[in-house]
């Protein structure tokens, strides 16, 4: 009794943040999935139910190769995001013993700064009169401008790794520093080497943070639209970019209903599937 | 200062790769400031001279002012509702027993993990469909979505780092609810709630997807850098306008960050 009055009285405390948050999350995703299934004429709608948007989702090849290309992307972004947070993670959890706050203040403070001047600062640096160009002329190591740099699929894979990087490193890094000291000293007792104890120890100890890091950018990342804009180019463009046309100037709001929803399907399905792998692979290790 | 284990003795190459990461992170985003003082229109090397043309350009912009005016309207309220909204909560979450806890949890963190342009697009649908004018308000709306998440991130682990039976001894000696709320939790989860108070102004502040679809006629700051973007000549004053953001996102962002850090309370308690 005493229990289900104590819940009650938690969920009473709750309700006004939990109806904000079902409200402004539920009623949206309803009425994108109902839309999805209608057609669009002129300014409004035909909302008789068909299956014609998900169908040309899977029959128009331009849908499958953005799709394709979004995933690729993203999943390129995040492995190389990922390789390069990790030894940053690992070097404050186990070498920076003063001043950590700092260190973790200092690799998290960019990604709460705005953005879209983070991406806009890649175009200035990659761009066809950018810093790298213009640097590389005025040092006399090139004559043309290297054009590979911006408006590339490699522009939008470099900008997203940066701009993701704190959601890297703060799962890696809670994960190492959860990890018991003692375990490491057992393992060298035993006579495991540095590559040894990494591989055997630490590495499968910090894996519930590599998961998280993995999902907590690829997830975003697929769906981003904002890079490959500025700096994507032609060859960088996204499913995202289809999506927000198909809302403003393409205006066939059903048709980017779908794919938000194809979008958001595939991800989801890619997530329970590596999570699944992941935790298998793990418990073989373990 | 305690002794240290072989495993966590220092690792040169190591502490290298940590620097040059480092580098990696704020290198690129000084390029704004630097640019922004260098008398071109471009922003490339060599550097020209030292000019504050670009400032005094977009300091006389009508338009740049509107839309930060806007931007600090709709981030002070989101970042107000949301706060308080974080308040509630992480006091529910971390002071009853719940059934059901984590998935609720859950649900109300999964903005985090939703691309913006799928919260942005459907918002976009429900807003029309239910005949409102796209506005500032609409875009507050968002905003407050993807910031409770952050807000209650924050207040969670200062609710959890305050002792319970303060709430338990105010409500002994009498105080009804509401003034025990404000005369003991309050005080205690401060440093948190100004923390969560600067975390979501900024995030609303310097947030451009969800405020793209859901802004009307009206723009805020990104939306209205958005649309400079297009124009070459302009680029310098975007640079200038850049550069200032930056600066006022990096200070608001460390004093959350600090009066957010772990044992705030603590060392406050420990002061001689």
């Amino acid at each position: 009794m005493f229990l289900r009055s104590e819940a009650i009285r938690g969920y009473t405390l709750l309700s006004p943040t939990l109806v904000v948050m079902m409200f402004g999350m539920c009623a949206p995703f309803a009425i994108m999935v109902a839309v999805s299934f209608w057609t669009q004429h002129a300014f409004d709608f035909d909302t008789t139910f068909t299956l014609g948007r998900y169908q040309d989702v899977i029959d128009k090849p331009i849908y499958m190769a953005l799709m394709l290309r979004s995933l690729a992307i993203s999943g390129a972004c995040t492995v190389v995001t990922v390789l390069l947070a990790y030894p940053m993670a690992y070097y404050v959890a186990f070498h920076v013993h003063r001043h950590k706050l700092i260190w973790i203040i200092l690799m998290t403070l960019p990604f709460w700064t705005s953005y879209l001047l983070r991406v806009f600062a890649w175009k200035v640096i990659l761009g066809f009169n950018g810093v790298i160009n213009s640097g590389l002329k005025g040092l006399g190591l090139i004559e043309q401008p290297l054009e590979f740099l911006l408006y590339s699929p490699t522009a939008v894979v470099i900008t997203l790794a940066h701009a993701w990087a704190a959601f890297a490193i703060l799962p890696i890094y809670v994960s190492l520093e959860k990890i018991d000291r003692s375990l490491l000293e057992a393992a060298t007792d035993l006579g495991d080497g540095p590559v040894k104890r990494f591989l055997g120890v630490t590495l499968p100890l910090s894996l519930p943070g590599i998961i998280a890091a993995t999902l907590l950018i690829f997830i975003p990342t697929v769906g981003d639209y904002v890079t490959p804009a500025l700096v994507g180019g032609p060859s960088g463009i996204m499913l995202a970019n289809n999506i927000q046309a198909q809302f403003g100037k393409v205006n066939d709001w059903p048709m980017g209903a779908a794919l938000a929803m194809a979008m958001m399907i595939t991800v989801a399905v890619i997530s329970v599937v590596y999570i699944w792998v992941t935790r298998k692979a793990a418990g073989r290790i373990v | 200062m305690r002794e240290v284990s072989y495993i966590e003795r220092s690792n040169r190459p190591l502490h290298v790769y940590a620097l040059m990461y480092l580098a990696f992170l704020y290198i690129p985003v000084l390029f704004l400031p630097l640019f922004s003082f260098n008398d071109a229109v471009y922003a490339a090397f060599p550097l020209k001279g030292f000019t504050t043309k670009w400032y005094e350009q977009m300091l006389a912009s009508e338009p740049m002012f509107a839309a930060l005016t806007n931007s600090i309207k709709v981030g002070a309220t989101t970042a107000l509702l949301a706060t308080v909204l974080g308040i509630f909560g992480a006091k529910a979450v971390t002071r009853y027993r719940m059934p059901g806890k984590q998935p609720v949890v859950f649900v109300i963190m999964l903005p985090l993990v939703i691309p913006g342009i799928i919260l942005g697009v459907a918002l976009l649908i429900l807003v029309t469909r239910l005949g409102i004018n796209l506005s500032l308000y609409t875009v507050t709306l968002g905003h407050i979505l993807i910031s409770v998440p952050f807000a209650m991130a924050t207040l969670i682990p200062r609710f959890e780092g305050f002792d319970k039976s303060m709430e338990e001894a105010s409500a002994d000696l009498g105080a009804n609810a509401w003034s025990t709320f404000w005369r003991v939790t309050l005080p205690m989860v401060f440093p948190g709630v100004l923390a969560s108070y600067l975390l979501c102004f900024t995030i609303s502040f310097d947030e451009f997807i969800m405020a793209f679809f859901l802004a009307g006629t009206d723009p805020t700051l990104p939306i209205f850098i958005w649309g400079q973007l297009r124009f070459p000549l302009l680029l310098p004053r975007v640079l200038a306008l850049g550069a200032c953001i930056l600066a006022v996102s990096f200070v608001l962002v460390f004093i959350a960050q600090w009066l957010a850090r772990p044992g705030a309370i603590r060392s406050l308690d420990s002061r001689p």
